[in-house]
């Protein structure tokens, strides 16, 4: 309260209000960054060596070569697409029951532990991980594949659809309660209105997630196209791999737009 | 007859909502239940079909103890206890057809109404009272394309769908403005009257109580402070229920206009909370 | 749909006639595709490795407990190879994507017709190509090792970071832009005080989730030869050292739980 009107004024930090501590953080950051870059080894020869490389492979951008492995490039998109449909089908549609029994305002408790497990467990293995693990036990081909990307794929949609029903508007659900609804009726009447377009909508991102993932798993031998992009690497044919990378990044940019078409007409 | 005894509701570690709530309701009336926000009336009339479970006491319809019901019983209990809702609590993607009919939920097989199909004297009921409630045009469009008081409606039809014994209504008319809030109320009093139905109404307008039922019950701090005829509301009775507020401006208000300042009650109902 | 008016009983039907004949050739449609598609995608496996697998399983699980805790003490290094990948990898994501974000929103591109669109294909571009993708690429190019890795993350961040910052500068209150701007401020000066501080907690939040991402894909670059814990696992299968390779699989999980851990911390905070 007092008469004199302020004559100096700096600007309120951010984030951090302490002085000191943010000096702190940024002194640490500063170091940090210091250490971390000195500890990067950097081969300046070979990274002399490997220009021409790169130019090579800018150059198979513009004059990509789909003819030299088309037979090869075929088939990895083949396994590809095909492992993308059925794992996603089968995920969305074991993600469902797993999502429902992990909504903790439609679940008992046990049954809800039990699903948010399942879900962890799912989730913390990266794709790749997963890969290897069922490449060895199931053989090599798209059949690991396959199960890799429905495991990853009830581990991600149960989790949204989970997070999805606790966040519906309970009044809805109390109004069909009342009635003197079944559980099964519940789900039917109040959840599933309310959780399906995003529902949808998820399932339509988890396509395209899948088919990303479908190119990279390949090369721990689980099928799909990253076999074939893995060869065309390692023999430095970079025509070949500009032309399966243009494919890839066609086909994910053709499912954003058809997803995105259909969600639109369905909200 | 609705009979409550000695109903008292405690959240976990918290102070009880409801203290000894004993009250009977004779078949045919229409009771409003007023008080100022926070005395337990929305957990009282939830207690009453157990969407929230009370912590002692006995609720009976019709001879019933609801309170001791297993849960199957219970859901047969509820298809006799049609719900009327605040924020009208329609599933707002389902068509107004879907909405009503799913007050049928607790009487037909899973099957049934997973593929819509329900009994036609369902369909027929439901189609009738659209038609009472003035939406027979509306059946097919979706929920959310509805203005408040059309919502309401669907509300009231589905509750009634259901065949119910009783009523219970949770502030039919605080998302609605003065003219539909009055128009609404008249139509869930008009329905009552005509099927004989008991109902227990929430409301914390005053006037609209009133109005529009036939015994107040006042309720502060979770406890019963008045029951009476809507005459019986004097200045004492109010003083008793919300606290000390100057009552005569307002009834001085209300007098002053009666039919055409129903858009002040909303101010007026500001000044009693 | 039909609801006769006038007499005669009522009849309501969930859908009309056409609407259903529609949805059942749909769903056969989609029973067709299924079927379709798994019978070429299996139709080279041999399902008597796909029946032996609970055996696999139960001899692989049996070879990798215990872990060899001793290995940890190589671990270590590597671990900080990988965080050092994921942190200095987001970094140059952040730093390219933040430029590409503002030429691809609608509202601050300077040019609608030449530079949006190129970089909209960038993000699309950098986004289709998983991270392990772009290092084996990268490894060709600039030779095995840590800054493979590094620029591999850089490259996969910035279509990430790009859409979801070019949306958050899409959903700003125009509001607050027109209002600065009538105040007779310069381009620069718009942006610093109209819409940074509107999109700056998004900002963060974007940074700290890709890198919990990015740490989570760090780990397995060195199976390609990008540096990182990765390599010690590509090691580690070779030569089939199942206790080994466990150890590789709690380090991971650990960090992968830790980072989430800590992003979830510091984005909780921002917002």
């Amino acid at each position: 309260m007092s008469g004199a009107i302020a004559r100096h004024w700096r600007r309120k930090p951010l984030l951090i209000a302490s002085r000191p501590l943010r000096w702190a953080l940024y002194g640490g950051a500063l170091v940090y960054l210091a250490v971390a870059v000195s500890s990067v080894h950097v081969n300046w020869l070979r990274l002399y060596d490997g220009l021409p490389r790169g130019w090579r492979f800018v150059q198979g951008f513009l004059a990509p070569n789909f003819l030299a492995r088309w037979e090869d490039i075929l088939i990895g998109f083949q396994e590809s697409l095909t492992m993308t449909v059925t794992a996603t089908a089968v995920g969305i549609l074991l993600a469902i029951p797993v999502g429902l029994g992990a909504a903790r305002n439609i679940s008992p408790l046990p049954v809800y532990l039990v699903c948010r497990f399942i879900i962890a467990a799912a989730r913390a293995l990266q794709e790749i991980i997963v890969a290897i693990l069922f490449v060895a036990m199931f053989g090599f081909g798209p059949f690991a594949g396959f199960l890799t990307l429905s495991f990853t794929t009830i581990g991600f949609l149960a989790k949204l659809l989970a997070e999805d029903i606790e966040d519906i508007d309970e009044a809805q659900a109390e109004a069909i309660r009342a009635t003197g609804a079944g559980w099964w009726q519940l789900v039917n009447y109040a959840i599933q209105p309310q959780v399906m377009p995003r529902l949808i909508g998820i399932g339509l991102y988890r396509i395209d997630i899948n088919f990303r993932e479908s190119a990279v798993i390949g090369i721990v031998g689980a099928g799909g196209i990253g076999a074939t992009l893995n060869t065309a690497m390692e023999r430095y044919e970079y025509d070949s791999a500009a032309a399966i990378l243009m494919v890839i990044i066609a086909i994910v940019m053709l499912c954003e737009y058809g997803s995105g078409h259909i969600r639109r007409r369905l909200l | 007859m609705l009979r409550i005894e000695g109903l008292s509701k405690r959240y976990r570690a918290g102070v009880p909502v409801l203290r000894g709530i004993t009250l009977e309701v004779p078949a045919g009336q229409v009771v409003g239940v007023i008080g100022p926000s926070g005395a337990g009336k929305s957990t009282l009339i939830r207690c009453i079909n157990r969407l929230v479970e009370p912590t002692t006491g006995r609720v009976s319809l019709k001879d019933i103890d609801i309170t001791a019901l297993s849960r199957r019983r219970l859901r047969q209990a509820r298809r006799r206890i049609g719900m009327i809702f605040q924020e009208f609590a329609l599933v707002e993607r389902l068509s107004v057809m879907e909405n009503v009919l799913s007050g049928r939920l607790g009487y037909v097989p899973f099957w049934r109404s997973f593929t819509r199909r329900f009994p036609q004297a369902d369909i027929e009921a439901a189609f009738a009272l659209l038609d009472r409630v003035g939406l027979s045009d509306f059946a097919d469009q979706r929920a959310d394309a509805l203005s408040g008081g059309q919502r309401q409606r669907v509300g009231i039809a589905r509750a009634l769908e259901q065949n119910p014994d009783m009523l219970l209504v949770d502030e039919p008319t605080a998302s609605l403005d003065p003219r539909t809030a009055r128009q609404i109320m008249r139509l869930i009093r008009e329905i009552c009257e005509e099927r004989g139905l008991l109902a227990l109404i929430n409301i914390h307008d005053v006037l609209l109580a009133q109005q529009f039922v036939q015994r107040i019950v006042g309720l502060r701090g979770g406890e019963i402070v008045f029951d009476g005829p809507p005459a019986g509301l004097n200045e004492a009775a109010l003083t008793r229920i919300y606290g000390e507020e100057d009552w005569t401006a307002m009834r001085r208000a209300a007098d002053d206009a009666p039919e055409t300042g129903e858009e002040r009650s909303e101010e007026r109902m500001a000044g009693l909370i | 749909m039909p609801v006769p008016a006038g007499a005669g009983r009522p009849v309501w039907q969930h859908r009309s006639t056409r609407a259903r004949l529609a949805g059942w050739f749909g769903w056969l449609m989609f029973v067709a595709l299924f079927v379709l598609c798994w019978q070429v995608m299996t139709k080279d496996t041999i399902w008597s490795f796909v029946l032996d697998a609970p055996q696999q399983a139960a001899d692989i699980g049996s070879r990798m407990v215990p872990p060899r805790w001793s290995y940890l003490d190589r671990l270590w290094w590597p671990l900080w190879d990988t965080l050092n990948i994921a942190t200095l990898g987001t970094l140059l994501g952040t730093v390219i994507a933040v430029p590409v974000a503002f030429l691809a929103a609608g509202n601050t591109t300077p040019s609608r017709l030449a530079l949006r669109p190129l970089a909209l294909l960038v993000i699309a571009s950098s986004r289709s190509i998983n991270s392990l993708i772009w290092a084996l690429l990268l490894v060709t190019i600039i030779g095995p090792g840590v800054l493979a890795g590094i620029v591999a993350i850089g490259f996969r961040s910035i279509g990430f970071v790009g859409k979801l910052l070019y949306e958050a500068i899409e959903e700003i209150d125009a509001g607050a832009v027109e209002a600065i701007e009538a105040t007779g401020a310069s381009r620069w000066q718009v942006i610093d005080y109209a819409i940074v501080p509107q999109i700056l907690p998004a900002f963060a939040g974007i940074a700290v989730f890709r890198w919990d991402i990015n740490v989570r894909e760090a780990t397995v670059l060195g199976l390609v030869g990008a540096g990182g814990i990765g390599l010690q696992l590509q090691a580690s299968l070779n030569v089939l050292a199942w206790p080994q390779v466990t150890m590789i699989f709690l380090l991971i999980l650990a960090t992968v739980v830790l980072s989430e851990l800590i992003s979830a911390k510091v984005r909780h905070a921002i917002i």
